[in-house]
């Protein structure tokens, strides 16, 4: 394989970047922001590079590696600190720099009050590092520790505002949840090792094929998890909507469009893993189906407009995991998708980022309205996302997501009936919270106090959003022509053979459309012609109760998990302390209270000690007597 | 003569001498009964050692000897000195190092 000097550099720009801002301290506070932004810059313009690099080479040389040093060398077993960068990785690596420097040139205006900016940039420069470590690893364990290390930034990002107790409680909600997908990696990893004996991409390539497929299964299922936790689908997905705790431009990039799908990364990446466990690849297709489901009915119920975006990112990831389960048919599909939402959901997020600029912070839906005369450069961008997300023709979610519900369609069998049909409900209740979000905000009528006054954003914070509203429009298109991304990814995956078609394209599309249709149409008759009221209505059904509670995720949680966990943790610390501590005062008390019997022997006078002497010296003498005798 | 009696009288003198250490107060007199019973051992390894004709029991009575000699300097080094400071020589009286 192509070896190139320059991958060090993608990593080591933003690490620089975030080094030096935390360790200069305050005197950074004044020109911190440029640095990182242009750290950012200068990765994306290495990430260019190294494209053009790609794109003059044939298809089957164009991944290069970068070995970094010798990391682990033990017997047989060697671990390389090493970099690759193929077909898969340069999407992302394109994708976390570019939208990363977006929303670094948007933080620049969106936190210029806050005193603590140098700190965020610093974090985010951190972010963007460990990330493109994260995708640019050449084994598992490499890969772990990218994968760590934007947990990290996302906990310390979440509560940047840690002032806040609800924001702390929240950060570490998404740490402690995150960590349950981070032992999954690490048991897939050790698996790796003992099975397998090598924890390479490669290495496990190899071995998949002759390896038992439980051992395969357990790999994958334990992959699955790792990618659960970080992607934030079910049964992990709580920590997501709380982690909107951090502020806007951190939900927009971490959490919506690069490290929640990390998760898809991580499976496509291991494709050759699922392709060789067909029971881990179909939970990985349940996961999805569920999680899309799941995070489109929790959309429809939220008034908190992060909340609601939030819910929609779940969703979507959802439909890129049943995209990457779907197996070699799918995975350029979910990398489409997650490239397309990379674009639209971190537009959108920057645009409800706008809208909470304009409007003192307000999250709550329900107290906007009618913002579209105040912020027509926001409503616009936000406007282009939202037909991108919604999937209407020729925007990019149309080209991705078609592609999904269609290639689950195909899967054959009642399965493919069951997630096509999925996805097409999802589709729908997707454009029916979306449309609900848009109509709330922009379109109703004014909901907002008259101390209120709504202004557009500076051009530092739209500027990033007509860019990613630009990429909103075009990126399907460009990617979906003449089946782009598709052939760019196809040296990676194992060949799949048949090709069963259930519906031709063009009746999926349209029925597709139709579900769109009609979930727009229901949200326009229940917001747009009817009055919104400015509170949440009380009086609402048991379902719409339980929608606004997340479908109850941390009820069930806290009831099966944290009480019981509670629980434990308070019976063993009574054991603790009555049973080990118990035993340790004993040994003390037992001591003390022989020690004060035997004291009374010890009289101080001589006398009674030379009777004592004389005593054993007898009895010495009498058990010699005895034994000899 | 049978030479048990030298092992009779070495056990009389040493029963003499261990009864006065337990029972007598005066240091002084605590002190020659430890003598009296140093020199009963004495002529107990003297006895054996003509009994069996071996001079291993002389040699080591001349060693107790050194010692006791050494043992006697000591010693009444020290009862002068607690006498000198407690005006008394009871070894009943001499009992601090049990507080």
């Amino acid at each position: 394989m192509v070896t190139n000097s320059g991958l060090i550099y993608l990593i080591a720009l933003p690490l620089f970047g975030a080094l030096s801002l935390l360790l200069l301290g305050r005197r950074a506070d004044k020109w911190g922001h440029l640095l990182a932004t242009a750290m950012s810059a200068s990765a994306f313009g290495v990430g260019l590079f190294q494209l053009s690099e790609m794109l003059n080479r044939e298809a089957e040389s164009r991944p290069v590696t970068q070995k970094l040093f010798s990391w682990i060398s033990v017997g047989t077993f060697n671990v390389d600190a090493s970099l690759l960068l193929d077909q898969l990785s340069i999407c992302f690596v394109l994708l976390i720099t570019g939208v990363g420097t977006l929303i670094h040139i948007y933080s620049i205006s969106y936190m210029s009050h806050d005193p603590d900016r140098r700190r965020f940039f610093a974090y985010l420069n951190l972010f963007i590092a460990a990330m493109l470590l994260l995708v640019l690893g050449d084994s598992y364990l490499n890969l772990y520790v990218g994968w760590e290390g934007v947990g990290l930034a996302s906990y310390l990002l979440i509560g940047f505002w840690n002032q806040k107790a609800a924001y702390a409680t929240a950060s570490k909600k998404a740490f402690v949840m995150n960590r349950i997908g981070d032992m999954g990696l690490s048991f897939a990893i050790m698996i790796a090792f003992a099975s397998l004996g090598t924890v390479s991409f490669s290495g496990v390539k190899e071995h998949a094929h002759h390896a038992s497929e439980a051992t395969m299964t357990a790999i994958g299922i334990m992959l699955l998890v790792a990618a659960v936790g970080k992607s934030a689908q079910f049964p992990l997905q709580a920590w997501l909507g709380d982690a909107m705790a951090g502020p806007t431009p951190v939900s927009a990039l971490i959490h919506a469009a690069t490290m929640v799908t990390a998760g898809v990364y991580l499976i496509v990446r291991s494709n050759f893993v699922f392709d060789a466990a067909p029971t881990a690849q179909l939970l990985v297709v349940i996961v999805g189906a569920i999680t899309l489901m799941f995070g489109a009915l929790v959309g429809t119920a939220k008034d908190d407009i992060k909340k609601a975006l939030a819910a929609s990112t779940m969703s979507q990831i959802g439909y890129m995991i049943l995209g990457a389960g779907l197996g070699p048919a799918g995975y350029a599909f979910a990398i489409m998708h997650l490239l397309t939402h990379g674009f639209f959901k971190a537009g959108m997020f920057l645009g409800a980022g706008s809208v909470m600029h304009g409007m003192n912070d307000e999250v709550n839906m329900r107290r906007y309205g009618g913002l579209r005369k105040f912020m027509p450069i926001t409503f616009i961008t936000f406007g282009l996302g939202y037909l991108a997300i919604i999937g209407v023709p020729p925007f990019a979610g149309f080209y991705s997501k078609d592609m999904i519900i269609e290639t689950a369609l195909n899967a054959g069998g009642a399965k493919g009936i069951i997630l096509g049909s999925v996805a097409l409900l999802g589709a729908a209740i997707t454009a029916f919270y979306m449309t609900r979000v848009m109509i709330l905000t922009f379109t109703s009528s004014k909901r907002w106090d008259d101390n209120q006054h709504p202004h557009e954003s500076p051009i530092l914070m739209w500027l990033p959003m007509a860019i990613l509203a630009i990429g909103s429009v075009t990126s399907g298109f460009l990617l979906s022509r003449g089946e782009t991304l598709k052939h760019w990814l196809e040296p990676l995956f194992e060949e799949h053979g048949e090709h069963t078609e259930l519906l031709p394209p063009i009746v999926v599309s349209g029925l597709a459309l139709l579900m769109v249709a009609i979930g727009v149409a229901i949200a326009v008759i229940k917001y747009q012609l009817s009055e919104v009221d400015a509170v949440a209505p009380e009086d609402v059904t048991v379902f719409t109760r339980i929608a606004r509670r997340d479908l109850l995720q941390d009820d069930i949680n806290e009831a099966l998990f944290m009480r019981p966990g509670q629980a434990l943790t308070s019976a063993l610390v009574k054991v603790d302390q009555s049973v080990v501590d118990g035993a340790v005062h004993g040994m003390g008390k037992m001591a003390l209270s022989s020690g004060s019997v035997l004291r009374k022997s010890q009289t101080g006078f001589v006398r009674s000690y030379a009777v004592l002497i004389l005593i054993g010296a007898a009895a010495l003498i009498a058990a010699i007597w005895v034994v000899t005798k | 003569m049978s030479l048990d009696n030298y092992l009779y009288l070495s056990a009389i003198l040493f029963t003499i001498g261990a009864v006065g250490v337990v029972v007598r107060r005066n240091a002084i007199v605590v002190f020659m009964c430890v003598e009296l019973m140093l020199n009963a051992a004495n002529l107990t390894l003297v006895t054996f050692s003509r009994i069996n004709g071996s001079l291993d029991g002389q040699v080591i009575a001349f060693f107790t000897m050194v010692v006791a000699a050494c043992e006697v300097v000591v010693g009444l080094a020290i009862i002068v000195t607690i006498y000198r400071s407690r005006r008394s020589a009871s070894i009943d009286d001499a009992s601090l190092l049990k507080r």
